[in-house]
């Protein structure tokens, strides 16, 4: 079956401008693939460059060589245009932080992948209504802005967000960490559902249970480490 | 029907050639440069942000685009309705202010300098229709109506002069100016300062939900790293007339490339 999501020869170095010019360098030789309806799960120690590997395939850190193929697109290559159209048509995001304009409701910060591709207000809405309720964020919240939540409200919210379109790939980091058990649940199940209608999945879990339950591969970053190389 | 036929049913339609060009832009003041060596595509539909320190050229380059200052050399191509790709800066007067009454629209900083402060509010927003050759009073009254609506401003102010307005209404008043035409190209300069904070978020989502509902490009020019990286798809940054470093507006703010973006963003509170 076609790679959903491949990387090749990915490196990585951080250039501090403002402090002497250091150069750090984090990864080298990254490699990995992600099948249609499988679901990788990224290992490793703190610091090993599990978020780091992360970003560069959601296209927000800058790769210094290598390839990232996410479907046709080039991530490392591709003109700030088309990694929009990236994120728009194919690949969803589900970070740790919750980033929105303060003043607006829920519902419609989950809805807003849907309305950014012009599906109608009211079915956006919907499906956002629907996932929340799974995801059971107390209806009186939904015209409310999440930025006033918990930690665990907002990462439903980031959560229901990443899965109102059916992306065909889907970056998550840590989706399960502030979760009680039975929202953990249902966040499982999204995963395996979402792998059953074939979504390519890359995922940090430092919950192991949640990543046996869900988890097809572990890829060990460590390997990545350049003095490791 | 599935949600992708749904999609290419209802969603964006794919645009093969960009909505403005701008090629080796340069405006130097004397002896001191305001912008130089300037070039970027805005395709339709994306927002990009200019940042950069006071008196770092983004407000001489919007001005530039914008059609409000001469550049001396360069060329700014916007895709026209009728001629398709045109050059700005060479265009004959007349045209390059029926653009701007059309198919532009400029976003002041301060809502004095983009509003007539002794002309009501509707009659702010009716005086742009009319510009365009509107003449229906009754029409241009419920076009005006529904603008104040859109921008969250009371029917009952219709009446009401923008002095009687606080700030933050007297801005969604320009706006709602400015986009009464349906633009496709919006310049903003630094559209949320001098707001409240809870008032600069209200804005923030009001442009937001016009930018995607009418398909609008727009080049926002700020010196606030929060709002570009809520409204802009695309960063610029510029230093000393000069760009830095352009990219994906998360690419630049999170793993910035130049000494002086790592600066800046290294600077902010909370970005």
């Amino acid at each position: 079956m076609k790679l959903m999501i491949e990387v090749r020869g990915l490196a990585k170095s951080f250039t501090l401008h403002n402090q002497g010019g250091a150069v750090i360098e984090v990864m080298r030789g990254a490699e990995l693939a992600v099948r249609p309806g499988e679901c990788v799960a990224l290992v490793g120690a703190s610091g090993a460059g599990k978020s780091t590997l992360m970003r560069m395939i959601w296209g927000n850190y800058l790769a210094a060589a290598g390839e990232i193929r996410v479907g046709d697109t080039d991530v490392a290559r591709a003109a700030p245009r088309d990694i929009l159209a990236l994120r728009r048509e194919t690949l969803g995001y589900v970070s740790q932080f919750l980033r929105v304009v303060p003043r607006v409701p829920t519902l419609d910060v989950v809805a807003e992948p849907l309305l950014a591709l012009g599906v109608e207000d009211d079915a956006a809405r919907d499906r956002a209504a629907d996932l929340l309720a799974r995801l059971n964020l107390p209806e009186r919240l939904w015209s409310l802005s999440p930025t006033t939540f918990s930690g665990g409200e907002q990462q439903r919210v980031n959560i229901a967000r990443g899965f109102a379109r059916e992306y065909p790939a889907l970056l998550l980091d840590e989706p399960t960490a502030s979760l009680d058990a039975a929202n953990r649940a249902v966040v499982l199940d999204l995963i395996e559902e979402a792998k059953a209608r074939g979504a390519a999945i890359l995922g940090i879990f430092h919950d192991a249970d949640a990543r046996a339950q869900v988890c097809d591969r572990e890829i060990d970053v460590t390997a990545f480490a350049p003095r490791a190389a | 029907m599935t949600e992708q036929a749904r999609i290419r049913a209802t969603g964006p339609r794919a645009q093969d050639r960009p909505l403005l060009q701008v090629r080796g832009l340069a405006k130097t003041y004397g002896a001191r440069i305001g912008c130089a060596d300037v070039s970027f595509d805005l395709w339709p539909g994306e927002v990009m942000g200019i940042v950069g320190e006071s008196g770092s050229g983004k407000s001489t380059l919007l001005n530039c685009l914008a059609g409000h200052l001469a550049p001396d050399r360069g060329e700014v191509i916007f895709d026209t309705r009728a001629d398709g790709p045109r050059d700005t800066v060479t265009m004959p007067e007349p045209e390059r202010r029926m653009l701007s009454r059309t198919d532009w629209a400029f976003v002041h900083q301060n809502p004095r300098d983009g509003l007539r402060m002794g002309v009501s509010a509707g009659g702010n927003v009716g005086e742009r229709l009319m510009a365009v050759g509107a003449r229906h009073y009754g029409d241009i009254r419920a076009t005006a109506l529904d603008w104040l609506d859109r921008v969250e401003i009371d029917g009952g102010r219709i009446d009401d002069r923008p002095s009687a307005f606080s700030g933050g209404m007297q801005q969604r008043l320009q706006i709602a100016r400015n986009l009464v035409t349906g633009p496709r190209l919006v310049f903003m300069d630094e559209p949320t300062g001098g707001l409240d904070v809870s008032v600069q978020a209200r804005l923030l989502d009001l442009l937001r939900g016009l930018v995607r509902r009418m398909g609008l490009s727009a080049i926002v020019v700020t010196h606030d790293l929060a709002v570009v990286r809520l409204l802009a798809d695309r960063l610029m940054v510029m230093k000393s007339g000069h760009v830095v470093e352009q990219g994906l507006t998360d690419q630049v703010l999170d793993d910035p490339q130049h000494g002086y973006t790592q600066l800046l963003v290294s600077s902010v509170l909370q970005a």
